[in-house]
């Protein structure tokens, strides 16, 4: 809920900013290791949005892979789960490089 | 986090009183479309480049009623962004002013207060320290503090579900922290939302109690990664308990492999002087930065 919050915040910043008063989609870009639940998210955003500039805008999310760099195989390998196992070596000197994003990356408005 | 709970923000109280907030409104002033790119002044861009699709050109100053001028508008910034501004202004200000600021966070019920009030009761003489607690509701932890002579105040969350930088900052105001002491922040009892909110503090301290299932490291492995300490409390009842020890920290540095582990008991005392030797060492580094970059200024 406080991140639907901190989205609708970002776009009400952009709206002062940029004189725009209607939000009729919205791109949000989410790492596979955000930990954020795209079902969560979509309810949560449509609650929040509710009589703001954003109200009845889509939600578009765009999943964004997640990829680590492992210590001991010296190169970066594809993750699907924080902490999880490297798919190379098993081992779990992992740090995470990609997926973790929490972006709100453009706003289509009228 | 809080897309999972479902918290809210709204109904947070310091001390009792409502905590300001700004709103920015949008306000409809007819219809105006422009052809060119608006950049916002003073906002931090990292793109290349905006871009429109779907133009429709209307012949300019035409308003006809129901033309669509859509746009795009590139954002580009993180959702947590505002939390973090306000995070990176609560760190200057503790950074100018030599304090050195805890983020205590653990499961509800892991003894983070009674180790907190130990933990007082154990520095006086040597270390002034104030408290900002979190709770969703009542200020019973901080009239438990307040007994021990140390200044506190009391975030209320409402239905929050951790505290935030926003919070945090006002809550400051209202202490008038002392140069060169120690700021302990005691989140609300959760292991999940906390871990997302940065507040400015030092280091996160994850509290652990070993009443509690070695495998917690794994099972909420966000906050583990963000803590740089974690303390094992209780440990005067590992006798009567199957809990392992190598497990719980085996687990932990899975997550986090440069954690750092104490091992206490807020009740006996065991282990006490090694966490606050950690403190006495960050705070020591507080000061230092102070002093250092006093001396750069003069």
């Amino acid at each position: 809920m406080a991140l639907a919050e901190g989205v609708l915040q970002l776009i009400e910043d952009a709206a002062h900013q940029q004189e725009f008063k209607k939000v009729t989609t919205v791109w949000l870009e989410i790492g596979q290791l955000s930990g954020v639940e795209i079902e969560a998210m979509s309810f949560c955003f449509d609650a929040v949005t509710r009589d703001s500039i954003a109200a009845g805008a889509r939600l578009e999310i765009i999943a964004l892979p997640g990829s680590g760099w492992c210590m001991a195989c010296s190169e970066t390998v594809p993750m699907t789960e924080l902490f999880g196992e490297c798919p190379q070596c098993g081992g779990y000197q992992l740090q995470v490089t990609g997926g973790t994003e929490m972006r709100v990356k453009e706003l289509e408005v009228a | 986090m809080c897309t999972t709970c479902g918290c809210g923000s709204d109904e947070v109280k310091i001390d009792g009183e409502h905590s300001h907030h700004d709103h920015d409104h949008v306000h409809a002033d007819g219809t105006r479309h422009s052809h060119d790119h608006d950049h916002a002044p003073g906002a931090a861009h990292e793109h290349a480049h905006s871009h429109e699709h779907g133009h429709r050109y209307a012949p300019a100053h035409s308003h006809a009623p129901g033309m669509s001028t859509k746009r795009m508008v590139q954002i580009e910034q993180d959702i947590l962004s505002k939390n973090n501004a306000y995070a990176a202004q609560n760190r200057r200000r503790l950074v100018e002013r030599g304090i050195f600021a805890l983020n205590l966070v653990s499961s509800p019920g892991s003894g983070k207060t009674t180790l907190l009030v130990k933990t007082i009761e154990m520095l006086k003489g040597r270390q002034q320290v104030t408290v900002i607690e979190g709770d969703q509701q009542t200020s019973q932890d901080a009239d438990r503090i307040r007994a021990t002579g140390a200044r506190a105040v009391q975030i209320n969350t409402g239905k929050g579900c951790h505290l935030d930088a926003h919070m945090v900052g006002h809550a400051m105001e209202k202490l008038e922290l002392v140069e060169d002491s120690l700021l302990m922040i005691e989140n609300v009892g959760n292991l999940v939302c906390p871990a997302a909110f940065d507040l400015g503090e030092a280091h996160k301290v994850v509290i652990l109690s070993v009443t509690e299932g070695e495998d917690k490291p794994i099972k909420y492995p966000d906050m583990f990664r963000a803590a740089d300490l974690m303390l094992m409390n209780k440990c005067d009842l590992l006798p009567h308990l199957s809990f392992s020890v190598a497990k719980a920290i085996e687990f932990a540095r899975r997550v986090n492999p440069g954690i750092e582990v104490i091992e206490v008991s807020a009740t006996s005392g065991a282990g006490m002087t090694d966490w606050l030797d950690w403190i006495e060492r960050g705070a020591a580094g507080s000061r230092a930065q102070r002093r250092d970059a006093a001396a750069g200024i003069a």
